[in-house]
Parts: structure tokens; sequence; C-alpha cells
């Protein structure tokens, strides 16, 4: 077992003396740590140091950087440090230790928290600038390959936008149309419990069939597809980027772009019209359900009343939203992808932002949609 | 002094490996001494790295025993942080092939990173060991602050070698220490390897293809074909060798080239 390492005053007359014994290794490093100060501090007032570590069992880098550590200090204090009884096993690594410097590279001066703050705003504007940039570029690249496929439609991979639409449509369906049924019936149980204070619960029909088939259908299909889709994207995307394989292909003269996103965007294109239909279906049914079994509707009553409710020009106004808000997520998810950097960190940070900032979009572009509609009176 | 008297680092008995219906390592053993630097050649995909995975615990074994510095590697310590392991995890350092640093932290975080997780060390004396440890790789402290994504090929190994050798272990496991790495910068870290291996009395076991490497640094070379080490001992014994194998990796106009000059010294 090895022995604790200790530190101990031997002076004799005139020459102090310091004997070093113990292990002198990085599991112990901690005490040597504190021997050595206390050792130092009681050190100043002599001229000359004698360290013996003829008594030191073990050593290791740790040991012998803190015996390297006290000697440069006393030196530094004006005190002749000697070391005495050196091991031959001992001697390379004290020899390379007091080779390094072990000094930190000069720091830039740390600006103060306030000035940090403001900086960091003040950086958030042109990055904003650069979001803008990067979102167009990505749009206007996915449009110029998606023209030159059209031009050549042999250059589209087809395999490849199957087997994308398979996962965002075909995979997605179930939790998408479970979580569409889900928000269909608690609206119409909201609905009915507050209009039955005024005896009006028949209109809960309405609520839910214009509310579902013009917006929170098609939006919530969308926030999901941003989540779940959008976020693959930006992973697959990124991590391709990370592994050089974004650049192997463009060094083989394709276009990344045409080859990895043009198939994926297409797929989430076609893919959320569908789910955003079917989605609505089940929202719709939800709602019904709800009418039937809690607000004691029957669904011959919930069908002809949905049919006076509603017209075909709600079902346009939600579904033509959707291939917009696709793209949207699409692109964001593409671009994103491309910002990875080398790092796994950068990696999560780039699939939150695509995340965060599609569904930010997808509202915003629901918002646009909805006056864009009143004023043409739809 | 003879290296055979030496107390051994690693011992493998009857090593069986495998996956699925394939056999990887059949019945395999082998010896490392203490302060030996050993160096495992083998076809490639013949099962070198898992060999040295093995070892260290990240594959399961079908059976057989393995034995590093006297203590006996479990089935399963790469799975289960157990006390045990951690206390074997102390003693070696594995240096990875393409060098698995930790993306997210840098250089000098990454060299600390096991002094933090396993000593209690005042965060001044972690930062002067660890700039320490990157000058004795050969770094300049200018490149403590960087991220992994910014180093070059060669600096990531020296990285990596300076994060296994961060804890004093006493046995260093190397994956393929030069690959990747050009001539000269190969045959430095070479040279670093053999200089830290003197210095700090490291066990050396490494996996390479790596001729020049073999011929300059190893004090033993372990052949591996067909699942098994089939020739073992100082590089002489192994250019001797008669086996087929071994013939054919050394006797090659690479082998040839390379051991040509040390022949017609000796």
């Amino acid at each position: 077992m090895q022995n604790p390492p200790k530190l101990t005053w031997t002076t004799s007359g005139e020459a102090a003396r310091l004997q070093a014994t113990g292990a002198w290794t990085a599991v112990s490093a901690s005490s040597i740590e504190v021997l050595a100060e206390r050792a130092r501090g009681d050190a100043t007032g002599h001229l000359a140091i004698d360290l013996d570590i003829g008594g030191v069992e073990e050593l290791d880098t740790y040991g012998a950087w803190l015996i390297e550590r006290f000697t440069r200090s006393c030196r530094a204090g004006g005190i002749q440090a000697e070391l005495t009884n050196v091991a031959e096993r001992f001697r390379g690594l004290l020899e390379t230790v007091s080779h390094t410097s072990a000094e930190a590279a000069p720091l830039g001066r740390k600006p103060n928290a306030f000035m940090a703050f403001l900086e960091t705003i003040g950086r958030t504007f042109p990055r904003l600038g650069s979001d803008v940039t990067a979102f167009a570029e990505m749009l206007g690249a996915l449009t110029a390959a998606t023209i030159r496929v059209l031009l050549k439609p042999r250059r589209f991979r087809l395999t490849s936008a199957v087997h994308h639409l398979d996962r965002v449509a075909w995979q997605a369906m179930p939790i998408m149309l479970l979580i569409s049924f889900l928000i269909g019936a608690i609206i119409a149980q909201q609905g009915i419990f507050h209009f039955r204070k005024f005896g009006a619960d028949v209109y809960v029909v309405d609520l839910v069939g214009i509310l579902v088939l013009r917006e929170i259908g098609v939006l919530l299909i969308a926030i999901m597809a941003a989540g779940r889709s959008g976020s693959s994207y930006t992973a697959e995307l990124g991590s391709m980027k990370m592994r050089e394989e974004i650049d192997a292909l463009r060094t083989m003269g394709l276009d990344p772009v045409e080859v990895l996103m043009v198939p994926r965007v297409l797929a989430l294109v076609v893919a959320l019209p569908i789910l955003a239909f079917f989605g609505s279906l089940a929202a719709l049914y939800g709602g019904g359900l709800i009418a039937w079994l809690y607000g004691g509707m029957s669904p011959d009553v919930y069908i002809a009343r949905l049919q006076e409710a509603v017209s075909i020009t709600h079902f346009k106004v939600g579904i033509i939203k959707a291939p917009f808000m696709a793209l949207v997520i699409g692109v964001v998810a593409c671009s994103e992808g491309l910002r990875v950097k080398g790092s796994a960190e950068s990696l999560g940070l780039q699939t939150t932002t695509s995340v965060v900032k599609a569904i930010f979009l997808v509202i915003v572009l629901d918002g646009l949609f909805a006056v864009f509609f009143a004023s043409i009176g739809m | 002094m003879n290296a055979y008297e030496r107390p051994l680092a690693i011992s493998v008995r009857d090593l069986v490996v495998g996956f699925g219906t394939q056999t990887v390592l059949d019945h395999l053993s082998l010896d490392v001494y203490r302060g030996e630097i050993v160096g495992l050649v083998g076809a490639s995909g013949g099962g070198k790295s898992v060999l040295l995975r093995t070892i260290i615990g990240l594959l399961p074994r079908r059976s057989g025993a393995i034995g590093v510095l006297g203590e006996d590697v479990g089935e399963d310590i790469g799975h289960s942080p157990a006390d045990e392991s951690h206390a074997i995890g102390r003693r070696w350092g594995v240096l990875f092939q393409q060098g698995a640093l930790f993306s997210s932290l840098t250089v000098l975080q990454n060299v600390q990173f096991p002094m933090r997780e396993h000593l209690g060390l005042s965060q001044k004396l972690m930062d002067e060991v660890a700039l320490a440890k990157l000058e004795m790789v050969g770094l300049r402290n200018t490149d403590a602050g960087k991220f992994p994504s910014e180093l070059s090929g060669g600096m990531t190994k020296r990285v990596a070698l300076a994060r296994a050798l961060s804890l004093d272990p006493e046995i260093v496991f190397l994956d393929e220490p030069t690959s990747g790495l050009d001539p000269i910068a190969a045959s430095e870290f070479d040279t670093l390897i053999k200089t830290l291996q003197q210095t700090l009395g490291l066990t050396v076991f490494m996996v390479t293809h790596d001729l020049d490497s073999l011929h300059t640094v190893c004090n033993r070379v372990a052949a591996l074909a067909a699942g098994r080490i089939v020739a073992v001992g100082p590089m002489a014994d192994i250019l001797a060798s008669p086996h087929p194998w071994v013939q054919a990796y050394f006797r090659g106009a690479r082998g040839v080239r390379r051991a040509q000059p040390q022949l017609d010294r000796g």
C-alpha cells in the first residue's frame, strides 16, 4: 500500500531542509498541494532550502509538477531552492516537467457584464438579418434546383422522394390522426360546456367545423410536422455536414440541394395537405363523438348541422395554407442543417433552432393568410 | 533486464469473441509485460480493434479471461459504472482512432475532464497540470482554448494522447495512433510515445499498421491472423517467423523496403 505523502522540516543549524516522503501521485495530489503551500509559507525568511526527495516512493506528473511549482515559487521569492537525493528513475520526469511553462495563454480582457449584455442584444440584429438571407438563399437554391429538375425530369430522385414521403406522411399518420382527434374532442367538449349556459349547444358544430377546417386542423399538423419531420431533416443534414458527406457530394459534381433537399422538401409539401385533410377529418370525428356522448347530440343532427355550418370555402382556406407551411418548414430545416458546425453541441442547437423557427414562421404565415383571406372575402 | 521477468501488465487467456455466427477471436492468448511497448498487427477487419476493445471492456466476450494490472476485467465493465471498473479506468488511458474528443469542450477541458471526474483537485492545479500535459505532447498553450473541430488531424491525436495520459495511467492503449498522419508527423508521434513511455514508465499496447512505428518504437510485436496470435516477439523474431500471413505482411514490397536498412545495420 502507498504511504501518504509527507513534507517535514528537518532543519539543522544553518541549512533549511525539507524532507519529502511517501507517494507523490495523482490520488493524493490535493493533499500534497496543501502541504506544499504550507511549506512555501514557512519557507519565507530562509535564504536557501534543500528539498530532499530521496524518501519519495512514487512520483508521477502531478507530484513532479507540485515539486516544480514549489521550487519555482521559492525562486520567485528570492529563496535558493535545490532538489537533493533525486532518484535516478525520477530524473527524466522532473526534467521534462521543469521544461514546461504550464502557463495559460493570455486571455482577452473580460468585458463587464452590462456591456456584454448590450453586445449580445446588438449582435442579435445582424444575426436576424443573416437568418433572413439564409432563408432567402435556401429558397432560391431550392427553386433553382426544382426548375432544373423540371427541365430534366430524369434528374429527379424518385426513390428518395418516395422514401421521404413514406417517413413524413405514412409513418406520421397515426400520431397526427390521434392528436387531431383529441383536439377536436376537446374543442367540442369546451364548446358544449360553455354554450350550454346560453342554450346554444347546437352552435358547437359551427365552432368545431369552422375552427378545425380553417385554422386548427392545418396549424396543428404543421406544428407537429415541424417537430417531427423538420427536426429530423436538420439532424440528418447536420450530421452529413459534420462528416463532410455534403462536401463529398459537391466534389462529385452533384448539387446537394438537388440531391438531398429537393426530395425532402417536396415530400413534405406533398405530405402536409394529405395529413391536414385526414387530420381535419379525425378532428371533426372527435368533435362529433363528444357531441354525441357528452352533449347528447345525435350523429344525424351533427352531420346535418355541419353541412349547414361549413362551406367548401372554409375547407379551401385551410388546405391552401398547408403546402406553403410545408415549404417554410422544409426550407428552415434544410438551411439550419447546413449551418451545423463540427461539434455535437451545435447539432443539437441547430435542431432546436430549426424547430422553434419553423413553428414561429408557420404561425406568422397563418396570420398573414388570415389577413389575406379576410381582405379577399373568403 | 530481461523483458520476460517483468510483472504482467495485461494477460489474455483463451479469449473467444464473436458476433452472431461469426467468431472473430478464437482462443487467443497474449501477455504484455510492464514497461514495454507492444505493437499488434493484423489484417484489416481481422480483429485487432476487437481485441483492443475487448481488453478495455467495451465488447462482451464469449469465454476466456482477461487480466489487466493484476485485476480481472469483468464481463460488463464498459456497461456498468461499478466501483471496480472506475478504479481500473483510472489506471489506464485509451487513445481512440478518431481521437474521440468531446466536441463541446475545449482542448484544455478535454484534458481536465478525467481529473475533474476522478480527483478532487483545485482548479489552479488542474489548469497547470493539464497545460503541462499539453506541452509534453507538443502543443502550445495558445491551442488550449480551441475546440476539437478547429484542430488538425495531428493535433487531435496529440490532444487525445494528452487526455489518455491525464491521470498518469500505468497502461495506455493506442488504436492506430499514427493513421491519417503524414510521415513526418507520424514519426514525431512515434518519438513522442517513446519519450513519454520512458519518462512516465508506461506500458503501451498499440494497434498499428505503421511499419515504421513497429520498427522504431515497439519492444515486441504480436501478429494476429485467423483469430489467433500467430507470432509474438521482438521485430527480428517476427521477421523470421515462417507463418505465411506474417511473411506476406512483412515480406511484401513495403515491408522489405522498411526492413532492409535495419537488417543491413544488424
